[in-house]
């Protein structure tokens, strides 16, 4: 076992362990700061494994961008410390054996396929990944920034216009 | 490092984002689980251009396409719920607990109706 090797180990028990509490937590406050905290270790591993650019987007927009978006519509819908909704004792059972179920097919049958034993790590650098976004996959790239754009327009479309009591009422629900 | 290891973490990301789509009924919590479940699909990703020898640097690539599908998602999911809140003055999508407030549920899209509060 390596040095690396037990990096990742700790890496990935803090993200398990955060994504445990972002989905067990009562409080939905509680859940999406958890929700902070496993996504930057994700980026710690992202980093372990060698993938920089990777891991500086993930804390650039999910820790910057989708987090602060999620506390914004936590405070907008009034679900703080006290808003959870619970469900019944035989749904989260059900729930939480079937989630079971499917994480150890899922590491049963992944590390079956890959193996055990150690390789070395040989990511691409960001010169490789920049060359191949404008290279292979420019046509999607744009495409990105169609549905990037089109969300914008949508979502303040929806949050603003249709769902309101007034626009309804006034029978243009656009 | 054995690529068994991130294998392993995506699958435990897999199991709690299913838990939270699955047993958590209330919206916010329902979008978390499914970031989690993206963010596994990303950690295999990165794993298979880290540690299986891919010969193209298309896994960070497309982790990064995962990551900007799943910003456009919560900004439009988000500003669903917020909607949603301004119409029945909660988020929770349990069908049972919206029935059982009448004064709030009683939008009807049959005649597209909304009382007034």
């Amino acid at each position: 076992m390596t040095g690396v090797d037990v990096m990742f180990i700790g890496v990935g028990l803090l993200t398990t362990g955060a994504s445990w509490l972002a989905v067990l937590s009562r409080s939905v406050l509680y859940a999406a700061l958890w929700l902070v905290v496993t996504l930057l270790g994700l980026a710690g591993c992202y980093l372990v494994l060698g993938a920089e650019l990777v891991a500086l987007v993930q804390v650039l927009v999910y820790v910057g961008g989708v987090v602060v978006l999620v506390l914004f519509a936590l405070m907008l819908t009034r679900s703080g410390v006290g808003g959870d909704v619970q469900t019944s004792v035989p749904h989260r059972v059900f729930a939480g054996v079937l989630s079971a179920g499917v994480a150890v097919l899922l590491a049963v049958a992944l590390t079956a396929s890959v193996g055990w034993e150690a390789r070395t790590i040989a990511a691409s650098d960001s010169a490789e990944i920049g060359a191949d976004i404008f290279g292979v996959w420019v046509w999607p790239f744009e495409l990105l920034s169609l549905v990037l754009l089109l969300a914008l327009v949508a979502a303040v479309a929806v949050a603003r216009g249709a769902g309101t009591t007034e626009s309804v009422s006034e029978g243009s629900p656009t | 490092m054995s690529p068994a290891l991130p294998m392993m973490l995506a699958a435990l990301l897999v199991g709690a984002g299913l838990y939270g789509v699955l047993a958590r009924r209330h919206a916010v919590l329902m979008l978390i689980g499914v970031e989690l479940l993206l963010a596994a699909a990303g950690l295999m990703l990165v794993t298979a251009d880290s540690l299986l020898g891919a010969e193209t640097g298309s896994g960070p690539v497309a982790t990064i396409f995962i990551i900007t599908i799943a910003a456009a998602e919560v900004v439009v999911a988000l500003a669903v719920f917020t909607a949603l809140y301004r119409l029945r003055g909660h988020v929770d999508l349990d069908v049972r607990a919206a029935a059982a407030e009448p004064d709030r549920s009683d939008f009807d899209e049959a005649d597209g109706e909304v009382p007034a509060r």
